[in-house]
This record gives structure tokens, C-alpha cells and sequence, in this order.
């Protein structure tokens, strides 16, 4: 993921406390005091708390967290359906916390849009007005709204059932009405609350799909809201977590599935099927001892493997091309042979991976074979280091080192 | 025991007061009031009484069957109601109290118009504010309770006796459904709803016009409904300050203890309410 894209949105220090002593709230917030000693002590709750991170352009970037952790809360600071009690929502450059109302009302016509877990049509209209919707609210002729409206059901799928009503259709359909009025209105950022969570599991991955061709598309700036963590990592490219109003950690799946920042975070993950996310990048041994297939002889070769105790090693060209495995058995017969080079005894044919490769990937590749996996880079084919078989067993059955080395001596003595 | 507070005799004060220092607004009221009753009066007597029974059969027939008025499904539908209405009518006209029962019905139009014109708006108020709303239902729950017969007095008083005493005390009377429905229907709309309108940058007469209304459209109908229905039943008691139409029939009847014109004026009271009910609820489902 490069960085260098502008920032879409920016969220500082966002603080919303509901209930009608917020200003003393947010003084106690301010000087420490927890949740439970503030809703003692002023009856009112923190919603969000402090939170603070920052949204690139055309990133979808998901916010997820147990119902009550604050993130619908949040998702509505943003467009202040809900009124931030302090901290700053910089839209392009200005903060939507100071808007007037007619600043805000334009705000929420143009640059964001909406999509509800309960979908939010409107019954007595067609899918063709709920579409149109929210450019009829700012104003557009009804020809021109029903013509971008028209496009917008087409994108997502459901021309020719414009002339219906929501009660007519199916949940998944009714949610990609709402999707489709957000997209009508052409906005830069689609704010999506649980949009998905309240539809059966087929229909939801169908229109997470969905929603990733479109945003191949479109490349708008998404955020995302959901508990479900396997919808997470399957759409967002970074996840912020929150518990108690309280952002606990940002970061890309991989971070936080590999790091993860606390032991909330850490309950999720362990829910996760972690084979589908973790790469060979997270699991490979970088900078791995390599062989130079000219620089280094039989002899070189050999003590080489005796300085890190294995009895096979990668070999590399001039350029840091990975070219084979070789074994020490081999290596050895090389010396008393008094071989110069090591080339002869390369086996090059074995597999190698990608660093984007998964452990469910890379999982079919060890079978029958006793080396690692050497990790190349996609266009150079250069070497980058080795994801070892006792790594991947230990990813894909969640069992201890120990076990895993305990059960693979088995298998060889079989 | 003597009296401890004598209420009585603040409020009619009060009223005293009002009925002073505004003379000029009662008056005019009155003005409006009688003009729009006697001008729909003459117009309505002035349509031969067949074009009328005519007209209003082809309404209920409509009401009920709708796109399908020329298909045999909405032959169906409507046409139960269209006989009614056709022999009900007949028998009002064929009874003699075709003038009346037309005195009757434009004071129920009247009466429901300024009740609904009144009603939907303090509605709308009463369901987008909790302190309109803690003001307004207690003075429904007074109007529903206090015996409709108390009306009459300050109406008399400052309308004296005729038509407009009478409209007054059965706008009085018939408001509180217009008003608590409407309300009900606005606040019933699904939050999610009114939320969307908002996400995409709704104005609060947007939300009122395009969310809120429409979807409250059917619990409001039937508050309309209502209106109608107590308007009519209204007229028998309004009859006792001098308003024309079947209730004065009713209340002669009382008086000279004539069972016969009773009766009859009763039952036509009765088939104007069965037909007024059945037309507006077929409206309302729609």
C-alpha cells in the first residue's frame, strides 16, 4: 500500500459524550478519569473517546468493533448526524465540526453519502425515486436524477426493477438500493454503517464482492463499519478497532492479525481464519543465508550450512535471482569431487512463492517436499527469504512449536 | 357547603373578556362561517338531487375499486357500497328530508375542514416537539372529556344562535382525532427513515414533506375519518343552538315526542355516517 495519496479525512482527538452534563464529562475525560467513574459521577456516557486517525483517498478504510464499542457513534461524527462534543472531522481541508448548518446540509448532499444497516428507503416510493432520493433533496431536475439514478441501479445490479417498491424486494436487493442512492449522488466518501450485517451470509460476501468491483471502479474513499472481523479484513485496507469508544489499534489486517495491539484485539483475532490472511511476508525468514552460485564454492557452501546448522541452503545469481535449493549430501560429494562450483548440484525444481502468497496458498506446496519455501520478489524474481514448513503447520493448525516439531519427527520416522 | 373556589365564575370572566375585547375577530369569523355554509348550501340544493345521489354513488364506487372501476375485480369491490348509497340516499330524498340532509352534511364539511386545517398542523407540532406535545395532549384529553353539551355555551356566547355556534362547537368536539393521529402517524415513521433523510442533506421541511407526511399518510386518513364521524354525530346536539339539518329534525322529534320524525331523521343521520365512513376508509387504504 503506498501512502503517498492525500488524506481524505482526518480525525483528531474526536470526543462525543452523550448526556446533559457533557462539558464536566469531558473535563474528567480529560484528566483521566474513566467511563464508569464519569457515568457515575455526571450520568453521562462516553461514546467516543478521543479518537483520532487519519483516512487516505480511495482507501476503504473499516472501523470495527462489538455493538456498544462506540463506532456507529463515530461513523455519524463524520457527517454529524451525531454532534461531536470536541476534536475535529478535517474534510479536505476544513473542519466539518465548524460548519454552519448550510455548510453541512451541502456537505452531506455532495461529498458524503450514506448506506444504513436497516437501509433507511423510503416505502411509498419506487426503487427508481429512493435511488434518485438524495439529488431530488438537493434540488435536480427530475429527468437528470432519474437518469443517474437509472446508471446507479445498473451498477449495482438491478436494472429493471426500477418501477418496483422496496417491500418488493429482497433484503440484499434493498440494500443495493441504498447503496445505489448513495452512489447516485456521486459523493467522494460513502460512509457505510453494518450496511452488510443484517443480510444472510451468502447474500453478504456476494455483496462485499460487490462492493470491492465497484470500488475498483469508482475508487472512492470508504469507511466502513462492522463487527464482524472476516468482513474487515476481506474489504478494508487498514482496520482501526474500537472498544469503549476508544480506538485500540489501526493498521492493515496483517498488522493487526500479527500484532495484535491488546487482548480485545487479540479476542478477535483468534476467531479469525488465520490461513486466509497470513502471507509468506509475515512469515518468512528475511535476509535468509543465501549461497552466491559464483562466489561461493563447494567449501564455502559447506560451512556456510554448518554455521547455521541446516543441511540445505538457497542459491542466488550475480542479480539475487533465486535459482534452487542445494542439499549437503550433495554439497559434500562436490568437495571430494573437488569441484569448483556448486552449479551442478542446484535442484531448481522446487517452488517458490510470492510474498502475497497465503499460508492456505502455500500450504498444497510442502507436501512431499523437505525444504522451505523460498520467497521472491514478483517482477525480479529476486530472492527475499524462506517461510519454513514448520511455520506454515504451526499458522494452519493453531498448535504449539513444540507439538508441530514433535509431530513432523514423527512423520519422518514413518 | 359555600363554595371554596368559585372556577366557574373566572372562567366566564375570562370569557366575558375575550368575547369584549375581540368582538371584531368573532364577527368575522361568524362572517366567513355562514357565508361558506349558506353559499355550499345554495349551491348544493341548486344540483337536482338526482345528479347528486349520482355523483356520490360514482365517489364510493371509485373509492373502492379504484384503476379497476371499469373490470369486473373492481366491479366487485365497489359495488355493494354503490347500491347502498343509492338506496340509502333515495330513501332519505323519498322520506322528505333531502334539504336537511344536504344542511347537515355541509356543516360536517365545514366543520371537518376547519378541524383538519386546525388539527394536522397542531399534530405536526405536537410529534417535532415533547413540549408542544406535554401542552397539547392535556387539552385534547379536556376537549375529549368535558360533555359536548358545554361547548354550546360559549359558542352562543359569542357567535349567538344559528350555523356558526353550531360548526364551532362541533369543530370543538371533532379536532382531537385530527390531532392525535397525526401526531401518531409522524412519530410512528421508522427513525432509520427520517435518519437516511438527513444523512443526504434533508432540510426539516424536506424531511416533513417528503418522509414524514407521506408515510404518515394512512394513520392520518383515518384521523380524518374520525373527524368526519364525530363532525356528524355532533349535529344533533349542535341542532339545540340553531344549526339547520337532520339534528334539528332529531331534536323536534325529542320535543313533540314525535316517534315518526325521530325516527326517520335518526335513520338518515345514520346511512350519512355509514356512507361518509365507507368512502373516506376506502380512501385512507389506498
Amino acid at each position: 500500500m503506498s501512502d503517498n495519496r492525500k488524506t481524505k479525512i482526518k480525525v483528531e482527538d474526536l470526543t462525543l459524550i452523550f448526556g446533559k452534563r457533557k462539558q464536566e464529562a469531558l473535563k474528567l475525560l480529560e484528566q483521566g478519569v474513566s467511563k464508569e467513574e464519569i457515568l457515575k459521577k455526571t450520568k453521562c456516557t462516553v461514546g467516543v473517546n478521543r479518537a483520532s486517525f487519519e483516512i487516505k483517498e480511495g482507501e476503504v478504510f473499516v472501523i470495527m468493533g462489538l455493538s456498544g464499542s462506540g463506532k456507529s457513534t463515530l461513523i455519524r461524527c463524520l457527517n454529524r448526524l451525531n454532534e461531536p462534543t470536541a476534536g475535529k472531522v478535517i474534510f479536505d481541508d476544513h473542519d466539518i465540526t465548524r460548519d454552519t448548518n448550510k455548510e453541512l446540509l451541502e456537505t452531506r448532499r455532495t461529498e458524503m453519502s450514506m448506506v444504513f444497516q436497516k437501509f433507511g428507503l423510503l416505502p411509498h416510493r419506487t426503487i427508481l425515486e429512493n435511488a434518485g432520493f438524495g439529488l431530488e433533496l438537493r434540488g435536480e431536475e427530475k429527468e437528470a436524477r432519474d437518469e443517474r439514478a437509472k446508471k446507479a441501479l445498473e451498477t449495482v445490479g438491478l436494472r429493471g426493477y426500477e418501477a418496483q417498491y422496496p417491500a418488493e424486494l429482497s433484503g440484499g436487493m434493498q440494500q443495493r438500493v441504498g447503496l445505489a442512492r448513495a452512489l447516485a449522488n456521486d459523493p467522494e466518501v460513502l460512509l457505510m454503517d453494518e450496511a452488510f450485517s443484517a443480510l444472510d451470509p451468502l447474500i453478504k460476501s456476494d455483496m462485499q464482492d460487490e462492493l470491492l468491483e465497484i470500488q475498483d471502479k469508482l475508487h472512492k474513499t470508504i469507511v466502513f463499519i462492522t463487527h464482524d472481523l472476516d468482513e474487515a479484513i476481506k474489504i478494508g485496507d487498514r482496520i482501526a478497532i474500537m472498544k469503549d469508544g476508544v480506538v485500540e489499534q489501526i493498521g492493515t489486517a496483517e498488522d493487526i492479525l500479527t500484532n495484535p495491539a491488546s487482548e480485545y484485539v487479540e479476542a478477535f483475532v483468534e476467531k479469525v481464519d488465520r490461513k486466509t490472511i497470513i502471507t509468506a511476508e509475515t512469515l518468512m525468514f528475511k535476509k535468509h543465508t543465501a549461497l552466491e552460485v559464483h562466489k561461493d564454492g563447494p567449501k564455502g557452501a559447506v560451512r556456510k550450512m554448518r554455521s547455521i546448522a541446516v543441511d540445505q541452503l538457497p542459491v542466488v545469481d550475480e542479480h539475487k535471482r533465486f535459482l534452487g535449493h542445494v542439499w549437503l549430501q550433495d554439497v559434500l560429494e562436490l568437495e571430494k569431487e573437488q569441484a569448483k562450483s556448486i552449479e551442478k548440484v542446484i535442484n531448481t525444481n522446487v517452488p517458490s512463492v510470492y510474498k502475497h502468497y497465503t499460508v492456505e496458498e502455500m500450504l498444497p506446496l510442502i507436501t512431499g517436499i523437505r525444504h522451505p519455501l523460498a520467497v521472491i520478489e514478483e517482477e525480479t524474481g529476486k530472492f527475499l527469504g524462506l517461510v519454513t514448513q514448520t511455520s506454515l503447520i504451526i499458522e494452519a493448525t493453531r498448535f504449539e512449536k513444540k507439538e508441530v516439531i514433535k509431530l513432523k519427527e514423527q512423520a519422518n520416522e514413518l | 357547603m359555600d363554595k371554596l373556589i368559585d372556577l366557574g365564575k373566572y372562567i366566564e370572566q375570562g370569557i366575558n373578556v375575550l368575547e369584549e375585547s375581540l368582538s371584531g375577530l368573532w364577527g368575522a369569523i361568524d362572517d366567513v362561517i355562514s357565508w361558506t355554509v349558506d353559499f355550499l348550501n345554495d349551491t348544493f340544493l341548486a344540483i337536482p338531487f338526482i345528479v347528486i345521489i349520482a355523483l356520490v354513488t360514482f365517489g364510493a364506487y371509485y373509492a373502492n375499486a379504484g384503476k379497476l372501476a371499469f373490470k369486473k375485480e373492481g366491479f366487485k369491490k365497489g359495488a355493494s357500497l354503490a347500491l347502498f348509497v343509492v338506496l340509502g340516499l333515495l330513501l332519505i330524498w323519498a322520506m322528505g328530508y333531502w334539504k336537511e340532509a344536504i344542511q347537515t352534511t355541509t356543516l360536517v364539511i365545514v366543520a371537518t375542514l376547519i378541524a383538519l386545517l386546525l388539527g394536522i398542523p397542531l399534530g405536526i407540532w405536537a410529534a417535532r416537539s415533547n413540549m408542544a406535545n406535554a401542552i397539547i395532549r392535556p387539552v385534547l384529553d379536556f376537549m375529549q372529556t368535558m360533555p359536548a353539551f358545554v361547548y354550546l355555551i360559549p359558542a352562543i356566547f359569542f357567535f349567538s344562535v344559528g350555523n356558526t355556534p353550531g360548526v364551532i362547537a362541533t369543530v370543538i368536539f371533532s379536532l382531537p382525532p385530527a390531532v392525535r393521529l397525526t401526531s401518531l402517524g409522524i412519530r410512528n415513521v421508522p427513525e432509520d427513515v427520517i435518519e437516511a433523510g438527513h444523512a443526504f442533506g434533508a432540510t426539516d421541511k424536506q424531511i416533513l414533506f417528503k418522509i414524514q407526511l407521506p408515510l404518515a399518510k394512512t394513520t392520518i386518513l383515518a384521523g380524518v375519518n374520525q373527524v368526519i364521524l364525530l363532525a356528524l354525530s355532533m349535529v344533533v346536539i349542535a341542532s339545540m343552538v340553531g344549526a339547520k339539518g337532520l339534528g334539528s329534525i332529531v331534536y323536534q322529534g325529542i320535543q313533540q315526542n314525535d316517534i315518526a320524525k325521530g325516527f326517520e331523521s335518526g335513520l338518515g343521520i345514520v346511512v350519512l355516517a355509514i356512507i361518509l365512513d365507507r368512502i373516506t376508509q376506502a380512501v385512507a387504504k389506498k
